[in-house]
């Protein structure tokens, strides 16, 4: 429990030091100065910087990072398997199909503060993480094998939709890539309170299955054995990472590794206990994004990177290490030390 | 007071039945043992009565109440199975994994109380993990791991014990102290425990009842020298065995008849080998 309230301490630090870090420098003390009193020390440029930039930002990253992060831990405990993403079952490709295709349509349908492509990108992943629930099921056995199948194949399928639609319309073709690529910028206040609320409703379903989740690690036969309904715990467990998943592309897009990586160093600190795991996940899941987001805003400011390209890219060694690793490794999903 | 009654299970594929019209009847402080050839249907039969696999047709009641009908977390509150393999994916410490059989009793997210607490402790205890208890599970060698299991299975409080093969990989020492625990167990607490084991003459000494199970049906059943004998071990097991008393319990001793002279003498003998190590 020490272990989870330092990660929340060094959170808070990194959050609160992303925001004096940019494009235009703004001194550390006028920052706090500005989150704990008033911003009167500050020019309006520094105000409108801080409060209408930089803080929504962060606390984007914050809510992004933590949510891909308790769904890493969800869809790696579902199949078992360390290397799961929170895009594993479709996610994402649904996400990526909705915005296409609401980007080409010029669909408006902003909803509860969220934008247009945060809307379309919500009901495309639950669409089609329904749909593989669905086809999974029709297996006559709900089990994690068919859902992974179901996932790979539909995703492939919707993949090569979304690119042959990127073909057809040229004209936005940047718009969308930009899209595909992952940003924090642009959540405005009421867009960053309805991702809150969804982010919190993943969560409340994931850390309550904490316990379940400890004994379905043992396999089917012990989880059932001591009382878990399968097919209802597996759709919960599949319905709150989606929902985690579905908070996290709707306000920054796709963005990649974190969602694999944050579990794993979750495991390292804090042991395989899901009930510490999916807490841990979810703070180190907010700082790297955190710290990925101040590189990508600052290595070539004022031109700002893609963020989801900065995590792809220290996310890619990291990857190539927990191969390495597990190669002089029994384990599985217990590389917590 | 326990009373479990199976009546004409049957559970198959398509052309086979692995279970053809099994009945049993137990009743609170009884131990049956379970034998048979490998697939014979010992393994799916205790987890049928689990319901961890979808049952054709038959009746399974226990204490007059339908199995089938109970609530996944009732019937864990009342059966506890100890399977034969668990995965191997995750660290969990000892200590975790047997706190995880009062998962049936505290739910899914109250912490555990001081009596399930102390349920927990006594289970390790009871079979020798308390060294252990904060080991990771991954350490642990296959005869830990299945004290392990059984410590869970304890742990679990249930009113029926279904344990697959417990005293598979333990040495001779824990093979009595496991059975030594179940027993006691089983008498104390008036449970019904159902146990699948591949030794005879174990099974002889441990179990009230025996039963052999013969291609999904229930070849016999009864008490030890009734059901132990050479012609149904023939018909069960497709093997030669002479049938003798225990010198001291008077449990009956199975003694097997193989002779392997004629491998031995293929292969260069005993002692060729024995000439060319010493």
């Amino acid at each position: 429990m020490y272990l989870v309230l330092i990660a929340g301490l060094i959170l808070a630090f990194t959050s609160v030091a992303s925001l004096f870090v940019g494009a235009i420098a703004i001194s550390p003390w006028d920052a706090m100065e500005f989150l704990l009193r008033d911003a009167s020390g500050l020019t309006s440029t520094e105000r409108t910087i801080l409060f209408e930039l930089r803080l929504p930002r962060m606390i984007t990253a914050i809510l992004v990072g933590s949510s891909l992060g308790i769904a890493g831990v969800g869809f790696q405990a579902l199949f078992r398997n360390p290397l799961a993403d929170p895009y594993i079952i479709g996610a994402s490709s649904g996400a990526a199909l909705g915005v296409t295709i609401a980007i080409m349509v010029g669909w408006q349908a902003a909803l509860f503060g969220l934008r247009t492509t945060a809307v379309a990108a919500l009901l495309g992943s639950l669409l089609i993480v329904a749909i593989v629930m669905f086809i999974g099921s029709l297996s006559g056995r709900s089990n994690s094998l068919s859902l992974l199948l179901a996932g790979v194949a539909l995703s492939s399928m919707i993949n090569s939709i979304v690119s042959l639609l990127m073909f057809w319309s040229e004209e936005k073709i940047m718009v969308i890539f930009a899209w595909l690529m992952g940003s924090l910028a642009n959540n405005g206040w009421p867009s960053i309170a309805s991702t809150s609320l969804i982010a919190l409703i993943g969560l409340v379903i994931l850390w309550g299955l904490s316990r379940p989740l400890d004994s379905y690690l043992l396999g089917d036969v012990a989880s059932q054995s001591l009382g878990l309904n399968l097919a209802w715990f597996r759709l919960l467990l599949v319905a709150g990472a989606s929902i985690a998943t579905g908070a996290a592309v709707s306000s920054a897009g796709i963005i990649g590794f974190v969602g694999l990586i944050a579990p794993h160093m979750a495991r390292w600190t804090v042991g395989p206990k899901h009930v510490w795991q999916i807490p841990m996940s979810a703070c180190y899941g907010a700082m790297i994004l955190i710290s990925a987001d101040a590189i990508a805003r600052t290595i070539v400011a004022p031109t700002e990177l893609p963020v989801g390209s900065i995590t792809a890219l220290m996310g890619c060694p990291f990857f190539l290490g927990l191969l390495l690793f597990r190669s002089r490794s029994s384990t599985v999903l217990g590389d917590a030390s | 007071m326990t009373h479990l009654v199976v009546d004409q299970l049957k559970f198959g594929y398509t052309e086979r039945m692995i279970i053809d019209g099994v009945s049993l009847e137990l009743r609170a402080g009884e131990v049956l043992v379970l034998l048979g050839a490998n697939g014979a249907g010992k393994t799916t039969l205790l987890r049928l009565i689990a319901r961890q696999l979808k049952l054709e047709s038959g009746k399974m009641l226990l204490d007059e109440s339908d199995i089938t009908k109970l609530s996944r977390r009732n019937l864990a509150q009342q059966i506890a199975l100890m399977p034969q393999h668990e995965n191997q994916t995750s660290t969990l410490t000892v200590h975790d994994v047997v706190s995880l059989g009062r998962m049936p009793h505290c739910g899914w997210w109250a912490p555990l109380s001081n009596a399930d607490q102390s349920r927990v402790e006594d289970a390790i205890t009871a079979t020798g993990l308390s060294s252990f208890r904060n080991r990771s599970i991954l350490e642990l060698s296959g005869g830990e791991w299945r004290r392990m299991i059984l410590a869970r299975a304890i742990a679990q409080d249930a009113s029926v014990l279904l344990l697959d093969e417990p005293i598979a990989g333990l040495d001779l020492k824990y093979q009595y102290e496991v059975l030594d625990q179940v027993r006691q167990l089983t008498k104390q607490n008036r449970l019904v425990s159902v146990v699948t084991l591949h030794d005879m003459n174990m099974a002889a000494m441990f179990a009230d009842r025996v039963a052999i199970l013969h291609d999904g049906k229930l070849l016999a059943i009864g008490k030890a020298e009734e059901v132990i004998t050479s012609a149904l071990i023939r018909e069960a097991f497709d093997v030669e065995v002479s049938v003798m008393r225990h010198p001291t319990l008077g449990t009956p001793l199975v003694v097997p008849l193989h002779n392997f002279s004629k491998t031995r003498s293929q292969t260069g003998g005993e002692s060729s080998y024995s000439n060319a190590e010493f």
